[in-house]
């Protein structure tokens, strides 16, 4: 392990590493990652791998349409031997609410002011698109082709290998103990393997950024929540586009494998980091899939899984540097969308940290805005 | 590629003992990594077949014993069940 890093980089999730590659690429690769697991352990790798340009700001739409088209070319882009898998047939978003009808109208809106190919659907168009979809309970619905969900495993190891080739050493199965700070200044980060001394630290530690934080003496208003999630036996492909619903509370998509993974938020989850499976969550995700899609009800569930979600009060992320330590800063509080931001992150991280002038305007999300009562406001997310 | 390297180690994913190995030579050592990778273990036997045959992959590659290896992390259900019946099941304890 290197003893003298420029940057050292905690967490090797998709964060983590598109960060660390971005980094790379504008020169600096005396960079080094910590990541207590393995690559893509934490709530990358237990995410939902959609990737979304219908959203209700100006800002997330901006910002995912960047994440969108790189991920359109992530395996050429990243020189990738593998496939990250993108499956780009579209998201469906069905409302059974006449409020959410006249949001997704606005969100259209919206969308159309940044380019994005989205339309409002009647049913029947949506009934066309996915057969099997209960139409008797909703009112309408919202699609955009160019949506689509891939690999979170692949994608991250594409980053990973991606900065690897560059230099970035990566060193797993190390835990961070502490940070020291000597003068309001970053100078060392210390793991279970060893000092490295370093002026920057990025805290991507996701379910873990409010420790990571605490160790520098920073307190940032994140915390953690448990979402779950359950894959049936894989089937021949019968839908294209991920399903989603806010009221309803569910996604749901076809793997190209041919498994349908479906998740669905609930508030009652703990907040202690645990991620174990739980009875309750299997039956709220039968029944309701069971109600939305019915043909999806005949599959065999074979695993429920478990990861955290990085909340913020506003249900957005913080990209900042802390304005107490020098050196510190942070792409946390994704609140479950830090996959689908990955690529977008990692240039607006990269920008800050080098100062350079920034390719993406991503001002609204500094740290600051909770205490001045500033918050981000989205109205679209489960 | 030997016939070896055909072997099929993982038959719900269709991973071979090649593929494996060639994992494992990359620095992919354990369960959980070539999990991720492969889909091994995410298959309709949950690893109940591949999981002991990649861990003595593992453990003849690293030299360390089997018992010091990680395996992955159990979840329900034990085996399949149609969701239909899950629902079912929920909306009877609701009655």
């Amino acid at each position: 392990m290197r003893t003298n890093a420029d940057i050292v980089i905690i967490g090797g999730g998709i964060t983590g590493c598109s960060i660390a590659y971005n980094l790379a690429k504008k020169g600096v690769t005396n960079i080094v990652v910590l990541e207590k697991r393995y690559i893509c352990s934490g709530s990358t790798g237990c995410c939902g791998a959609g990737v979304r340009m219908q959203w209700g700001t100006e800002m997330n739409c901006r910002m995912s349409k960047f994440s969108t088209e790189f991920y359109e070319h992530a395996n050429d882009i990243l020189e990738y031997d593998g496939d990250v898998e993108f499956k780009q047939k579209g998201y469906l978003l069905i409302a059974d609410t006449e409020r959410e009808i006249a949001q997704f109208k606005k969100n259209v809106e919206v969308q159309h002011a940044c380019g994005i190919p989205s339309r409002m659907l009647t049913l029947a168009e949506a009934k066309e698109i996915v057969p099997h979809l209960n139409t008797d309970i909703l009112l309408g619905a919202a699609f955009c082709e160019k949506d689509g969900f891939l690999n979170p495993f692949k994608t991250t190891d594409a980053f990973h290998r991606a900065a690897r080739r560059m230099g970035v050493e990566f060193n797993t199965f190390t835990t961070v103990t502490g940070i020291t700070v000597e003068n309001g200044r970053v100078r060392a980060v210390v793991t279970d393997k060893g000092t490295i001394n370093t002026p920057v630290v990025v805290n991507c530690a996701g379910g873990f950024s409010h420790d990571i934080a605490q160790m520098a003496g920073i307190d940032i208003p994140v915390y953690r929540e448990r979402h779950q999630i359950l894959v049936t036996e894989p089937v021949e492909p019968m839908q294209d586009p991920m399903v989603m619903a806010f009221g309803l509370n569910l996604y749901v998509q076809q793997s190209p494998h041919g498994s349908f993974i479906m998740g669905r938020g609930d508030a009652n989850e703990p907040r202690d980091g645990r991620c174990t499976s739980s009875w309750r969550f299997l039956e709220e995700m039968a029944k309701t899939v069971d109600n939305v899609l019915p043909a999806i009800g005949k599959l065999r569930v074979v695993r429920q899984w478990a990861g955290l979600y990085n909340m913020t009060p506003d249900r957005q992320p913080v990209y900042d540097k802390s304005e107490q330590v020098e050196g510190f800063y942070m792409a946390i509080g994704f609140s479950g969308h830090g996959f689908m931001f990955g690529p977008v992150t990692g240039v607006v991280m990269a920008d800050m940290i080098t100062g350079s002038e920034p390719r993406i305007d991503a001002s609204g999300l500094r740290l600051s805005r909770f205490a001045e009562g500033k918050l981000f406001v989205e109205p679209s997310v489960v | 590629m030997n016939d070896l390297d055909n072997t099929i180690i993982c038959r719900c994913s269709d991973v071979t003992l090649g593929d494996i190995r060639r994992l494992i030579a990359e620095g992919y050592t354990s369960f959980d990594e070539i999990k991720r990778i492969t889909r091994c273990g995410m298959g309709p036997c949950q690893g109940k077949t591949c999981q002991q045959l990649i861990q003595r992959e593992i453990a003849m590659a690293t030299g360390q014993p089997i018992a010091a290896l990680r395996d992955q992390t159990t979840r329900p259900p034990a085996t399949g069940v149609r969701l239909e019946l899950v629902a079912k099941e929920a909306y009877r304890d609701e009655d």
